[in-house]
């Protein structure tokens, strides 16, 4: 069996180094906070402005004044720190977070990100702050299903929809396996029910596996 | 003028804003919306007006009543599509608003760079993507970036939390957002809060926003407001 979401979030989370400085894309990604336990001592940071992000706010602890970037109401853990956009910003394009994990529409297989808008007819393109946090991150894991939902996969020799970032990805972890994305090419690093051999009939892109 | 001056109603407070002008409007969804001069705003009437905001309006309040009002022209915004956005989205399809997409760094940067003085600026954002077609672009140490340009206003409407008769200001966890930096960016910087304090009794150490910033203030009543996705 492919991942459930909840799985592939705790399969992200285990490559997550304690002390990490973090932000969660809005969605899926999010999830991944369900497992990072506390002693681990990861930050979580919202680039609306904050650091040290607790879990989502509850009944009383419901602030319109404390959300997180999907605008839902979050909590604040001892140490957290508030800052204003431009500083939330400065922080993320100037290299100081570990980590971001972000879903995507497509990645390449030199780490190409496509998330921001499919550039279908009607559609409004919106950004937000995806961008930003494609080329600022020390690390950029991508955190999505492996195959379209007509089949087609997501990990592709070139996007077609409109890019976020030009080689930002350093990492896609699917509900089939983990990809390492290395100027060597497409290196698996895991699989969970899918042969390398399945995996290279379904897709396009060429696939590096190390030797044990 | 070294004081702000404080006004009674937010009506007088946003008086100042004229047709044509551009608008920075504070707010990241509607946290540190500033609803009360938004509202004001659509009594003024002053329309052909160009808003520079995180989003494009919210259900049908603050910025979102000030569309529907029809006095916007374009929306400078990084993320205008959200589930309740139906006013903005109603407008962007029947060709009667203009939309220019900014990566949500950039939108903040550009205003940073307007307050402090910046002709322009390398940024890496964006880079090889369409939001940087037509741009120039330039190589540093191996690592290629866009050029981008200040966003000035003529008018910045924001919310804080505590100003001071001097026009400090203190916010309130992440309604700050925006506030300071497009207090920053405007030649008439105009401040809700729910509370004026006189001058000394905010630490000087914890001021956010230095009264420099500040032109306009008006106190108002503390509005609730329903959180999208609160459980």
């Amino acid at each position: 069996m492919p991942l459930n979401p909840d799985q592939l979030a705790a399969r992200v989370a285990q490559d997550i180094e304690p002390g990490s400085f973090v932000n969660l894309g809005i969605g899926q990604p999010t999830k991944v906070a369900d497992h990072l336990p506390a002693e681990i001592g990861v930050v979580l940071h919202t680039e609306n402005g904050m650091l040290g992000m607790g879990p989502a706010g509850v009944g009383d602890e419901v602030d319109p004044e404390l959300t997180n970037a999907g605008k839902v109401p979050v909590t604040e853990l001892p140490g957290a720190a508030y800052f204003h956009h431009a500083d939330s910003f400065a922080m993320m394009r100037g290299g100081h977070l570990d980590v971001c994990v972000l879903g995507a529409f497509q990645v390449s297989a030199s780490g190409d990100l496509a998330n921001w808008d499919t550039g279908a007819p009607g559609s409004i393109p919106a950004v937000g702050g995806a961008m930003d946090l494609a080329i600022g991150a020390k690390r950029v894991y991508v955190m999505m299903t492996l195959f379209a939902k007509d089949g087609s996969p997501k990990l592709v020799p070139t996007c077609t929809y409109p890019l976020t970032g030009v080689g930002c990805v350093s990492r896609v972890y699917t509900d089939h396996a983990v990809f390492e994305i290395t100027p060597d090419g497409v290196r698996v690093i895991d699989s969970f029910d899918t042969s390398v051999e399945e995996l290279r009939a379904r897709l396009e892109v060429p696939l590096v596996v190390d030797v044990h | 003028m070294s004081k702000a001056q404080i006004f009674a109603s937010p009506d007088e407070a946003v008086s100042v804003v004229k047709d044509g002008d551009i608008v920075l409007v504070g707010g990241f969804g509607l946290a540190g919306m500033p609803f009360d001069l938004i509202d004001a705003l659509i009594r003024h009437g002053a329309g052909d007006l160009t808003i520079v905001s995180n989003n494009a309006g919210n259900g049908d309040v603050g910025l979102a009543a000030l569309l529907k009002a029809g006095q916007v022209r374009k929306v400078l915004c990084s993320f205008p599509r959200q589930v309740d956005s139906y006013v903005f989205d109603d407008l962007y399809r029947r060709g009667e608003i203009e939309l220019e997409v900014v990566p949500q760094g950039n939108l903040a940067e550009r205003m940073r760079a307007a307050g402090a003085g910046i002709g322009a600026f390398y940024c890496p954002t964006g880079v090889g993507t369409p939001l940087a077609e037509g741009k120039e672009t330039r190589t540093i140490d191996g690592r290629d970036y866009v050029l981008e340009y200040p966003i000035k206003g003529d008018v910045a409407l924001i919310s804080a939390h505590i100003a001071d008769t001097m026009g400090n200001l203190v916010y309130r966890k992440t309604a700050r957002n925006f506030g300071p930096v497009m207090a920053t960016a405007a030649t008439t910087t105009v401040v809700q809060v729910s509370s004026i304090v006189d001058a000394g009794q905010i630490d000087p150490e914890v001021v956010v926003t230095p009264s420099i910033y500040v032109d306009r203030v008006v106190q108002v009543e503390p509005r609730h407001y329903t959180v999208q996705g609160a459980r």
